[in-house]
C-alpha cells in the first residue's frame, strides 16, 4: 500500500479523519498554524485540540474565475465547526447556487490531490452535503 | 507647535483608466502638481512628502521629489494594502498634528490597467514531484481552489455572503442592484474609468467571477492617482481669505487594523475594525452618521458596500439590506454612498483610492462638483479597507467661511 501525507498539516488522516488546532489555554483562541502568542490574549501557551467534522456553512462563493492553473467552477466556504470557523472548498456537491446554500450542513471528507514520484498519495480535505 | 486643527488646503485626482503613455511617477506628478496649484503653494511650502504606491518597486516618494521639486524634505514611504493613500495622507496630518510640520503632501498612485484577478498568486504549472510540506500550514501544494479560495472577488463575495447568513435579506439581485446605483451614478463622473449605466440584467448577466459577484460588481482595476495638501489652522490663517475658503477641515482622521476575532484566521474580518475607526471618527468630530451628506465607501466589491453601511452605522445593525432597498444610498437619498461611481465604476488603482475618495467628498464640500454635485453638502465621510487588514476613515466638513 501506498504511503500517505496530509495535504497540510492541521489535517489529521487515519481511521478518524480530522483537522487539528493549537488552542490557547488561556482564552480559547484556536489557530491552525502556528503562534509565538495569542493573537487574542498574548498568553503563550497552547496545546493541540481536535476541531469537529461536522458543521454549517456561513459563507460561500462559487469561484468561476481563478488564477490559472485553478480549475474551476469551485464552491469555497467558510464552515462553522461548533464554533471553530474553517476555510475550505465544497466537495461531492454541484456548484451552482441552487445546491449550495446559507446555513446547509456539511461534514468533514477527503479528497485525493495526486501522488508524487515516490508514490507518496497527498489527500486534502473538504467539506460535503451532510 | 501641536496643531488639533487640520485643514485640507489643495487636492486633486487624475483621471482614472488607461493611461499607457503615462508611467506610476508621471501620474503621481500629474496629482501633485495639481494639488499644489489647487492650494496656491509649491514644493517649497512642503514640509513632508507622504508617498503612497502598492504595485510598483518601492520608493516612489524620492521618484516623485525628483520630477517636481527636491528640496530634501523627509520622505515616507507607505504600503498598506488598498488603505494605502489614506495612509499616506495620515501620515502627512499626524506630521502636521505633532507640529513637526506646518504643511505637507500625500500622494497615492498607482497602475493597475489590464492586471487582472487580484490575490490569487495562481500555481506553479505542476506541483513538485515529490511532495514536500511548505509555509505556515506545512502544504504539499498550493492551496487556493483546494482550500477555498485566495482571490478577492471570491473573499468579498464571502463577507457579503457572511452578512446575509446572520441577519438575512440578501441575494445575487441585491448585491447586483448595489453595482447599478454606482455604475448609474459614475456616468456624471468624468474623471471615473467607467462611465456608462448598466441595466440589472445586464448586471446579472455579466460574466461571474465568483458568485454572487459578476464582473460589474467587481472594481476596476485602472491606472491613477490622487494627491492632498494638508495644513494646520494657524498655518492657514496666514494664507489669503480664497484658498481659507475653499479649505476642508478634516474632523477626523483614523487608522485602524483588525482585532481577533474568532473567524478571521479563514476570512479576513473586514467589519470590527470599521466599525471601530467610524466609532473613534464620530468622536473625534463630534458628528454621528445622520449629519453626513454623502459618503464614499470602499465597495471594492458590490458584496463588501452592504456590510459597510452596518459598519458605519448609516443604517441600524442588521438592516443594511432594507436601507439599501428604501433608496437612502442613491445620489438623491438620504445618505449619497458612492457618488463618484465607487470603485465598482470610476476604479480603484489602489494606492490612489484612499486619496481620491477624499478629494470626492472635498469637491462636493466645496460646491464644486458639478453636475453630480450634493446641493448643500457641508460633512462627509470617506472610508477604506485594504485587506489584511487597515481601515483609514476621514470625516470632512466645509469651510464656514
Amino acid at each position: 500500500m501506498s504511503k500517505q501525507i496530509p495535504f497540510v498539516d492541521y489535517l489529521v488522516l487515519g481511521d478518524k479523519p480530522h483537522l487539528v488546532a493549537n488552542e490557547c489555554t488561556g482564552c480559547g483562541a484556536r489557530f491552525f498554524d502556528r503562534r509565538n502568542a495569542c493573537a487574542a490574549c498574548f498568553g503563550t501557551s497552547f496545546k493541540k485540540v481536535d476541531i469537529g467534522t461536522e458543521g454549517i456553512v456561513r459563507a460561500f462563493s462559487i469561484v468561476t474565475f481563478a488564477a490559472p492553473g485553478v480549475k474551476v467552477p469551485f464552491v469555497s466556504a467558510i464552515v462553522d465547526c461548533n464554533g471553530t470557523s474553517v476555510r475550505c472548498t465544497l466537495t461531492n456537491v454541484e456548484p451552482s447556487p441552487e445546491q449550495v446554500s446559507l446555513g446547509m450542513k456539511v461534514r468533514l471528507a477527503l479528497v485525493p490531490v495526486g501522488t508524487d514520484d515516490e508514490g507518496t498519495e497527498a489527500v486534502n480535505y473538504g467539506f460535503e452535503p451532510a | 507647535m501641536a496643531s488639533d486643527d487640520i485643514w485640507i488646503l489643495g487636492i486633486k485626482m487624475t483621471k482614472f483608466g488607461k493611461h499607457p503613455d503615462k508611467d506610476v511617477v508621471d501620474l503621481a506628478a500629474e496629482a501633485a502638481m495639481a494639488a499644489l496649484a489647487d492650494g496656491g503653494v509649491t514644493m517649497k511650502d512642503m514640509g513632508i512628502l507622504a508617498a503612497g504606491n502598492l504595485m510598483g518597486g518601492g520608493g516612489v516618494g524620492q521618484q516623485i521629489q525628483k520630477q517636481i521639486g527636491q528640496t530634501g524634505i523627509p520622505v515616507y514611504n507607505v504600503s498598506n494594502a488598498c488603505a494605502t493613500g489614506a495612509t499616506a495622507l495620515r501620515t502627512a496630518i499626524m506630521a502636521v498634528k505633532a507640529g513637526e510640520v506646518d504643511m505637507g503632501l500625500a500622494v497615492g498612485v498607482e497602475k493597475l490597467a489590464g492586471a487582472g484577478l487580484l490575490g490569487a498568486g495562481g500555481r506553479p504549472k505542476s506541483d513538485k514531484n515529490v511532495y514536500e510540506p511548505k509555509g505556515r500550514y506545512g502544504a504539499v501544494g498550493s492551496v487556493d481552489g483546494r482550500i477555498g479560495t485566495d482571490s478577492m472577488p471570491g473573499v468579498f463575495a464571502q463577507v457579503g455572503m457572511e452578512y446575509g447568513h446572520k441577519y438575512g435579506g440578501t441575494s445575487f439581485e441585491l448585491f447586483a442592484k448595489i453595482a447599478e446605483k454606482n455604475h448609474a451614478h459614475s456616468t456624471l463622473n468624468p474623471l471615473a474609468a467607467y462611465t456608462k449605466r448598466m441595466t440589472l440584467e445586464e448586471i446579472m448577466n455579466d460574466v461571474m467571477i465568483a458568485y454572487p459577484n459578476t464582473r460589474s460588481m467587481c472594481s476596476a482595476n485602472c491606472d491613477g492617482a490622487a494627491a492632498a495638501v494638508v495644513v494646520s489652522g494657524a498655518k492657514l490663517k496666514t494664507l489669503s481669505l480664497e484658498q481659507q475658503r475653499r479649505a476642508i477641515k478634516v474632523k477626523a482622521s483614523v487608522l485602524t487594523t483588525d482585532p481577533w476575532q474568532e473567524a478571521c484566521q479563514v476570512l479576513p474580518d473586514v467589519n470590527t475594525l470599521t466599525k471601530n475607526a467610524a466609532k473613534i471618527a464620530y468622536e473625534q468630530a463630534g458628528v454621528g452618521p445622520q449629519d453626513l451628506n454623502l459618503v464614499e465607501l470602499h465597495d471594492c466589491f458590490a458584496t463588501a458596500e452592504l456590510v459597510h453601511y452596518d459598519n458605519l452605522g448609516l443604517c441600524e445593525e442588521g438592516g443594511a439590506a432594507d436601507f439599501f432597498m428604501s433608496g437612502a444610498t442613491w445620489r438623491d437619498g438620504k445618505t449619497p454612498v458612492n457618488v463618484s461611481g465607487g470603485l465598482e465604476s470610476k476604479g480603484h488603482p489602489i494606492a490612489a483610492t484612499g486619496i481620491a475618495n477624499i478629494w470626492e467628498v472635498c469637491h462636493h464640500l466645496r460646491g464644486e462638483a458639478g453636475d453630480r454635485q450634493i446641493e448643500g453638502a457641508k460633512v462627509g465621510l470617506a472610508h477604506v479597507i485594504g485587506l489584511g487588514s487597515a481601515c483609514g476613515i476621514h470625516i470632512l466638513e466645509k469651510s464656514g467661511l
